[in-house]
């Protein structure tokens, strides 16, 4: 039998989340004879090869390619987590949800302190993602199934739920992994 | 008058002397009902309606309800951990509780009751209201966007420094904390040893200089959930 | 002008004794004459009353007829409850708009006339219906709005706009008002004849338990909704330990959809006063406070000159009607605009000069009430009856209505019907037989006991109203088959929102949170699992809010999800995809395509 797949992506987050991916140590080992990874930054599938059992999200939604991406995972997962705080709640990125969109970019390219930027120009290439609005989390643009919460989601946390379901068994944290830090 | 009342939690028998609340003889009797808003030091506030309890079919808070003979109190029921949790949430959607840079996290008592409560992420949409930082005072800053208008500050303030420092203004979703001045906390005369300085439940009322000091891990609710000092007292 | 306002202020403080318990008159006084309560204003008045200028603060947000920022001369208050909308409100909105030159919430530009909307002020039976100021214009049209925007800026006197008086005391030179008093049936307890002042000869001549024991024997229950035994509260209060104590007279009806006291205070003023004065006797009380809300200021000269008329009657004041030893007077207490003061311990709060939080309860208000005295607040309609009972005896009042609910009640009539208007029924009349009374044979749905209370539909029309099966205050709101229930939960949620005082968590945010859930369903992005979201957000609220308001404000979304669910399951559809139809993202990305002037290459429709 073919081995369930799974994806990872991270839309408006540090990578922080992924780095726990990868802090579940040896274990890794143990998460491949489970799974076979389809999408996902760690092995840098651009693409979906096909339908995935679990997609792990991490950050949240800051750009139109974000929500692309996360759409794209919502079509092609069975289930979907939300992992970690940005995914769940916006976390830093959400700091700018009560700025005008204007004033965070003319901020972040033309007033911001350490700022250099001669030609004063706001980069507006058409390959660059627009902004949205505001920070969405993930579960303000598709239905997630789970959450994983922490700044990151550690390593633990992940590697628990991600044997629960793939051996059909039912979620249990016990309360010292629970952390929203 | 009987010197010594008993009453029931969940089936448990409890010893109370009169006059007290639900809370207090339930802390003595080492049986924890969550609370938010309620300080022992404190006039009670009944805000936040997380100790909400069912006294023979009705509902009450535990921490303004005095005890009184025979009484049946249900606590730890589905319905009110329901209850509870969605209280939690509400508190969680309504402010910006940002937790990774928050100084209180790991020692924030709204963190540690979600998490005693299993919370994983909370249900509704989030509010992201635009609230003030006010760092103008030498020793404490104010963040407004954490507060869930527990009123410990108003009432330590007011009844323990007798300085007044804090109050509400507005009503509805914009009720919010003030201070007693036209401008900054500091322009009031509030100080840093204060009693209103250091029953704020979350990150909203913090000493500045004394962030990140206990690592990751060795924090208040790190390894045992909120209540347990209570719980273990059985 | 800062001098001017230094000694004005000063002045009203004075006028107040410098007493901080007065401060709902001190910022009604400083709001009347500078048009807000600054900044300034506030810590001047904390200076004279010695209080905390966050105290002032603290008041002053709370109440929407105090505002710290300035407002004009002229308040233009534009009524938006329910039954507004539904009698035109929005082409009379637009014309004041449009008149104005400004929206709601803005000023005239010459800072002479504000706009604002405001929740019930209690004219449901002639909307829509605006303060101008104190002074009320009900039935308005576009063609009125433009008339009288006109008139007002000829002459910028809210006394000139009145030009055809009501009926009854509404014509009277002291209330000059177009309010009609739309009395359509009258019963045999409040609108019949009387005979005044015989219920308070009747009780001063037998002893103040005897009082209490007649009322009991009546079988006396609270008009204002909660029902609690009048007698029962009275003997509470007199046994309670203190020696000053306090009757309150809750005339702060604002639940949207009730009028019925407005037409008391009108009309029966004196019936009002005699059952104030007799409940304190019984409770051993000498002063009674009249609560009136800042909608029915235009009512508060009449008052006055009524209570004054009993002064020198000496029906108020010392050895009442001979009787040694019986010192009792009637104050007026002015409200700010704040629907939650129509709760007991809210109402208290306000008449001591404090934001209208509601108290911690116990203690109750018999045990320690207004500046923490042994206090009975009743509602003015059971304070009627009080007067009646003494006058005509126990038995005759108890006779009336049907067993468990003696006497008659006092409806406050609206909405899709012909005949709007106050009613006075026997308690145990069957709905269809009221709707058939005002002409809503087809009505759709009922709202009995205005938003707190609950909207039923055909299968309920059976059913009594008395306290035992379908209890009210007073507000009955009828609507017609063409109207939308979710829409009319929704809007009533609306109402929640704003009115309620944000103490505690499941009232302040949850009633925003059903609200959202509301607007989503009515924007047709529901889904069948928002409905068992409703119903569970809803028992939360209902469960563990602190005060009645919050107890019962999930009432319009919890009943008509029972009654009306076909019209919710209308309206949502399971989401197949797997997105949140919520989101929005042409709308997500508008701003930045206008800013970086370029369109998504990705969302191109």
């Amino acid at each position: 039998m073919a081995k369930p797949k799974i994806a990872t992506a991270s839309l408006a987050g540090c990578f922080g989340c992924h780095m726990s991916i990868l802090d579940i140590d040896e274990r890794i080992l143990k998460l491949i004879e489970l799974v076979d990874f389809d999408k996902s930054p760690i092995n840098d599938f651009k693409e979906f090869t096909g339908r995935c059992a679990i997609g792990l999200i991490e950050g949240g939604c800051a750009n139109e390619d974000n929500v692309h991406v996360l759409r794209d995972f919502r079509k092609h997962c069975d289930i979907l987590i939300s992992v970690g705080d940005c995914a769940i709640n916006g976390d830093i990125p959400a700091l700018r949800n009560n700025i005008p969109l204007k004033e965070c970019l003319e901020e972040a390219y033309l007033n911001g302190p350490s700022v250099y930027n001669p030609e004063k120009t706001i980069p507006n290439d058409k390959e660059l993602p627009l902004c949205l609005d505001r920070v969405y989390p993930c579960h303000e643009v598709v239905k997630i199934d789970y959450f994983l919460p922490g700044c990151p989601a550690n390593a633990e946390i992940i590697w628990q739920a991600l044997v629960a379901l793939l051996t059909n068994k039912p979620l249990e944290l016990p309360y010292e992994m629970i952390k929203y830090d | 008058m009987s010197d010594q009342i008993t009453f029931t939690i969940d089936g448990v028998e409890v010893k109370a002397k009169p006059g007290q609340t639900i809370m207090q003889a339930a802390d003595e009797a080492g049986i924890y009902i969550p609370r938010l808003c309620y300080l022992p030091e404190l006039t009670a506030h009944g805000s936040c309606r997380v100790c909400t309890v069912i006294v023979n079919g009705k509902p009450q808070t535990a921490c303004t309800q005095p005890v009184a003979e025979g009484m049946i109190v249900e606590n730890d029921t589905p319905e009110l951990l329901e209850h509870r949790r969605n209280l939690v949430d509400m508190l969680f959607v309504e402010g910006n509780h940002l937790c990774m840079f928050c100084e209180r996290s790991g020692n924030c008592e709204l963190q540690a009751m979600a998490y005693r409560l299993g919370i994983l992420a909370p249900k509704y949409p989030y509010f992201y209201p635009d609230k003030p930082l006010d760092s103008t005072h030498k020793d404490i800053f104010l963040e407004l966007n954490r507060c869930i208008l527990c009123g410990r500050c108003v009432n330590a303030s007011a009844d323990i420094d007798g300085k007044g420092v804090f109050g509400f203004v507005g009503r509805s979703i914009d009720k919010k904390i003030a201070v007693n001045s036209d401008k900054n906390l500091g322009d009031t005369n509030m100080a840093v040893t204060d009693k209103a300085a250091s029953v704020c439940p979350v990150g909203s009322i913090n000493k500045k200089g004394t962030a990140f000091k206990i690592p990751y891990g060795q924090r208040l609710y790190d390894q045992k959930p909120i209540g347990s000092d209570i719980e273990n007292k059985k | 002008m800062i001098e001017s306002l230094q000694s004005e202020v000063k002045q009203i403080c004075k006028s107040c004794g410098n007493d901080r318990t007065k401060m709902m008159d001190i910022v009604r006084g400083v709001q009347e004459k500078f048009g807000q309560v600054s900044s300034e204003a506030m810590n001047l008045i904390a200076k004279s009353v010695n209080c905390h200028r966050v105290e002032v603060e603290s008041v002053v947000s709370f109440y929407a007829f105090l505002s710290k920022k300035p407002k004009g001369k002229i308040v233009i208050r534009l009524c938006n409850d329910v039954i507004d909308k539904m009698a035109g409100l929005a082409p009379v909105a637009d014309a004041f708009k449009k008149e104005l030159g400004i929206d709601f919430g803005q000023t005239t530009p010459d800072g002479k006339i504000t706009l604002e909307y405001t929740p019930c002020i209690g004219m449901c039976d002639q909307a829509p219906a605006a303060l101008v100021n104190d002074e009320i214009i009900t039935y308005l049209s576009s063609d009125k709005v433009r008339e009288l925007v006109a008139d007002l800026r000829k002459h910028y006197n809210p006394d000139k706009i009145i030009h055809r008086l009501g009926d009854g005391n509404n014509a009277s030179e002291l209330v000059h008002s177009c309010v009609h008093n739309g009395i359509r049936k009258k019963g045999r307890v409040i609108f019949s004849e009387y005979k005044e002042e015989a219920g308070l000869k009747n009780a001063l001549a037998v002893s103040p338990v005897e009082v209490i024991n007649e009322v009991k024997n009546a079988r006396l229950r609270g008009r204002g909704g909660a029902g609690f035994p009048t007698g029962m509260k009275w003997q509470f209060t007199r046994a309670a330990e203190g020696t000053k104590k306090y009757i309150l007279c809750n005339a702060d009806e604002g639940e949207p959809g009730t009028f019925k006291d407005r037409v008391i205070l009108t009309e029966r003023a004196d019936m009002l006063f005699e059952g104030m004065t007799i409940g304190g006797y019984a409770i051993g009380a000498e002063t009674g406070i009249l609560y009136l809300r800042a909608e029915y200021a235009y009512l508060r000269k009449l008052l006055e000159k009524v209570l004054k008329e009993r002064r020198d009657k000496n029906l108020l004041g010392n050895n009442i009607l001979g009787k040694k030893g019986f010192n009792f007077d009637i104050t007026i207490q002015m409200g700010a605009g704040a629907y939650i003061c129509g709760e007991e311990t809210s109402l208290i709060s306000s008449c001591e000069g404090l934001r209208g939080d509601p108290k911690t309860r116990p203690p109750f208000p018999a045990q320690k009430g207004y500046m923490g005295n042994p206090s009975a607040v009743n509602n003015v309609e059971t304070l009627c009856c009080v007067a009646r009972i003494l006058e005509m005896g126990a038995g005759w009042f108890a006779e009336i209505g049907s067993k468990g609910s003696p006497s008659t009640k006092l409806l406050s009539v609206s909405g899709d019907c012909r005949l709007p208007g106050v009613y006075e029924f026997p308690f145990g009349i069957k709905v269809s037989d009221l709707l058939k009374e005002v002409g809503a044979e087809d009505a759709q749905a009922v709202l009995i006991g205005g938003p707190s209370g609950q909207i039923i539909g055909p299968n309920d029309y059976k059913r009594t109203i008395c306290y035992d099966d379908l209890a009210t205050g007073g507000a009955v709101v009828v609507f017609g088959p063409e109207r939308d229930m979710v829409k009319i939960a929704a809007e009533y949620m609306d109402f929640f929102v704003e009115e309620s005082c944000g103490y505690c968590t499941p009232c302040r945010v949850g009633n925003v949170l059903l609200k959202k859930y509301l607007d989503k369903i009515l924007d047709g992005k529901g889904e069948p699992t928002d409905l068992d979201f409703l119903k569970s957000l809803g028992e939360s609220i209902k469960i563990t809010s602190r005060c009645g308001l919050g107890q019962t404000s999930p009432n319009p979304v919890l009943t008509t999800l029972k009654n009306f669910r076909s019209s919710y399951e209308s309206k949502v559809k399971p989401a197949t995809d797997g997105f949140q139809p919520t989101f929005d993202i042409k709308k997500a990305l508008a701003e930045h395509e206008s800013i970086a002037k370029r369109k998504s290459v990705i969302y191109t429709e």
